[in-house]
């Protein structure tokens, strides 16, 4: 990683640590809307958007260094949802995309129906994140001839969801509702619900890897203070062999992440759906080692660590769980001339898949 | 990105060594029809055909990384991981040459004399000139530190006695780096050891057999007798052996051939899955974790390569990937056993799904055992946390 990842990933965290540890404990749905303001004040939250689009004119690779920070510091903010999956959205429709907080969804059973001065929509927005609080939402409408409407977030009209860190996941019923011409724009085939997709797994894994290195280095803390028949656990080979075992698995998991983020402006497909199956795997692994390490205090409302826990058990079944991308992954192998080929195809020809 | 506990920098293949790739996979692809070699699994240790070393070297693809006025190619480690990519993913029969170029070559170029690197590397580069590695001792397998092979000083150089063993290729290869006591262990284990280039035909070397489970010939004792080094042949600095078998480590540990042995066998399970009419789903999401790990794995491999090339330490990051990648290869060998559903029928033809299977599995043991087990790189993992 270069000197200027690593500046912004810098910055980053300074600017998470601005959401306190009193702050994540109290913390019961909602936003840290704090934080957002001093993310959007060093424009990370348009990190990867064109300047011409109203982005700060990044590559992706910026971004995920910023996502990833925010997994590890487990701010409640929709930063995947506006700079890798409406920004994009918004600048495939070339619209200017707002400071936000915007949040995203491509449903895959929207009615569409012209009628005069615009659309009429029908059909159901299910579990966005951050629905209710988003200013806007940028809704891909995959079709032959994909489109990407732009909808005022009705706050009043989501019905509230949450995962299991508590993280709003709001789903929307759309009733012939009407959305004016301007305001959908016909995109490119290559804004498809496949391309949503692995951007939306891309963030995830970026997510969890920052949380899994989140609960390793709880971890060690932890085991380095906690004495047990005289001496700190860690001095356990068992407990010691955990601590590695989990460090192994959050540096798997990010370098595979970050090397799908690297590729250019588009993520590797290949390279993500393993990132997604890898951090996926991994989560389960990472956060059972942490309670096991934390013993029983990590397991009462009063540790933090079950804010970091959650998380990784919910990340990992958005966006399609370690099992999904697997599926992909090995369906892509059968179909490619041989392994090997697959596994060394340069980076443009995975492009989305 | 970096984890701040493991710091691993990044790095993917860069595109402009997609030709070098392409030209190595055209000079394998014509090797194999013309049954100059059969693919098998963990070829890197026990494929031992020195032709095709020779062949590779013409080629340039033997020393790449060594200066040119060394007789190399002076080319980038990653240059190198490609050719050494494409070498194991089709199992080519490369033990002669593996671990010279590998781990010989740069001791050399970072500890050795001038007169040393005039001598070795350029015979290592053309493919000619064979090593093994003399570092664990009946009583001294991980623990490295408590080996008890004595050098004794002599007029001119060092009198070496001692026992060697798991010393892969010795029988064939010409020389060996030996560790020894060259000073009474004080108190600092660390301290006293020394490293020694030992002809392994010199008067008093005696190479005996150890055969693997198999039967097969690559594991020997080495014995040495008062076998006489000249300085010429001390490597570094007398005293400084830990320091260096150390760093040597880093080369050994992290390179492609801790996540591709089983490679051959992978490939052909893919196959057989895709042969099969019913493409069973249950065995594509198989192959999709597999090739999730795999590719995972290989972007660690790579990242450790870069950090290798710009002299970062990377003696941890080596041993996480041996870790990982050699329980994958283990586990490619169960599950292929699962998915196929196959008997390992040791009288199968070379080079089939079959004959790939049996290999993976009877040499599986190995995997997490040579280099360091796994259990010792766990620890060095776990030390490295306790620092951070």
């Amino acid at each position: 990683m270069n000197e200027e990842l690593h500046a912004i990933a810098a910055t980053a965290a300074q600017i998470c640590s601005e959401w306190t540890p009193e702050a994540a404990a109290r913390y019961s749905g909602g936003w840290a809307d704090e934080v957002w303001d001093s993310l959007t004040k060093a424009e990370f939250t348009v990190l990867p958007v064109p300047e011409s689009s109203g982005g700060a004119g990044a590559g992706l690779a910026e971004a995920a260094v910023v996502v990833h920070e925010i997994g590890r510091a487990a701010v409640p903010v929709p930063l995947t949802e506006t700079a890798l999956l409406a920004g994009w959205l918004l600048t495939a429709a070339s619209r200017t995309v707002p400071t936000g907080p915007l949040t995203a969804s491509a449903p895959t059973d929207m009615a569409v129906d012209r009628c005069a001065g615009g659309y009429r929509l029908t059909g159901k927005l299910s579990r966005v994140p951050y629905g209710h609080l988003a200013e806007r939402v940028a809704v891909l409408l995959d079709r032959a001839e994909p489109l990407v409407a732009i909808l005022d977030s009705p706050r009043e009209a989501w019905e509230r969801g949450r995962n299991l860190a508590g993280e709003p996941r709001d789903t929307l019923l759309l009733q012939d509702t009407f959305v004016p011409g301007e305001d959908v724009t016909e995109v490119d085939a290559t804004i498809s619900g496949r391309a949503f997709r692995v951007r939306g797994a891309l963030g995830r894994a970026l997510l969890l890897s920052g949380a899994m290195e989140a609960a390793l280095d709880s971890t060690i803390t932890y085991a380095g203070q906690r004495e047990q028949f005289g001496r700190p656990i860690s001095r356990f080979q068992a407990v010691s062999h955990h601590l590695a075992a989990m460090a192994e698995e959050a540096a798997a998991s990010t370098t595979v992440a970050m090397s799908a983020a690297t590729a250019g402006q588009q993520p590797d497909w290949i390279l993500t759906a393993a990132a997604k199956a890898q951090a996926g795997r991994a989560a389960g692994v990472v956060a059972r080692l942490a309670h096991q390490v934390h013993g029983a205090l990590g397991f009462t409302d009063e540790h933090p660590l079950r804010l970091i826990t959650t998380r990784l058990w919910s990340w990992r079944d958005e966006f399609g769980n370690e099992r999904f991308w697997e599926r992909q992954l090995g369906a892509a192998a059968c179909a490619a001339p041989d392994l090997w080929t697959l596994v060394t195809d340069p980076a443009e020809v995975r492009a989305n898949g | 990105m970096s984890s701040r506990v493991l710091p691993i920098d990044v790095v993917r293949v860069p595109p402009g060594l997609e030709p070098l790739r392409a030209e190595v996979r055209t000079f394998l692809d014509s090797e194999i029809r013309r049954g100059a070699f059969t693919p098998q699994c963990d070829s890197w240790l026990t494929g031992w055909d020195e032709p095709f070393s020779r062949r590779l070297a013409e080629h340039g693809w033997i020393g790449m990384t060594i200066p040119r006025r060394y007789g190399g190619q002076g080319r980038t480690v990653l240059d190198r991981q490609v050719v050494l990519e494409e070498l194991l993913a089709v199992g080519a029969p490369v033990a002669a040459h593996w671990i010279a170029d590998r781990q010989t070559a740069p001791s050399l170029l970072r500890y050795g004399s001038e007169q040393q690197r005039a001598e070795f590397l350029p015979e290592i580069a053309a493919g000619r000139c064979y090593f093994a590695i003399g570092m664990s001792e009946p009583d001294s397998g991980s623990d490295l530190a408590s080996v008890r092979t004595r050098a004794v000083r002599v007029a001119g150089g060092w009198r070496l006695t001692g026992t060697k063993v798991w010393t892969s290729g010795a029988h064939r290869a010409q020389w060996f780096f030996v560790l020894a006591r060259s000073a009474p262990d004080t108190g600092d284990r660390h301290a006293g050891l020394s490293q020694f280039i030992v002809n392994l035909r010199a008067e008093g070397v005696t190479v005996r057999p150890i055969r693997l489970l198999t039967g097969e010939h690559e594991f020997n004792e080495v014995q040495l007798d008062g076998v006489f080094v000249p300085d010429r042949y001390v490597l570094g600095e007398i005293g400084s052996g830990w320091g260096q078998v150390t760093s040597e480590l880093g080369y050994e540990r992290s390179g492609p051939e801790r996540l591709l042995t089983t490679f051959p066998l992978l490939a052909a399970l893919v196959s057989e899955v895709r042969r099969r009419a019913d493409r069973d789903p249950a065995a594509v999401a198989e192959i999709g974790a597999l090739t999730s790990r795999l590719l995972t794995l290989r972007q660690l491999s790579l990242s450790v390569a870069g950090m290798l090339a710009a002299g970062k330490p990377a003696d941890v990051a080596a041993a996480l990937v041996k870790d990982l990648g050699t329980r994958f290869e283990q586990e490619v060998a169960e599950r292929a056993r699962m998915l196929a559903d196959e008997m390992p029928d040791p009288d199968a033809a070379p080079g089939t799904f079959t004959s790939h299977l049996v290999r993976g599995l009877l040499h599986s043991p190995g995997y997490t055992l040579r280099g360091g087990t796994n259990e010792v790189l766990r620890g060095v993992v776990a030390k490295a946390l306790e620092r951070a």
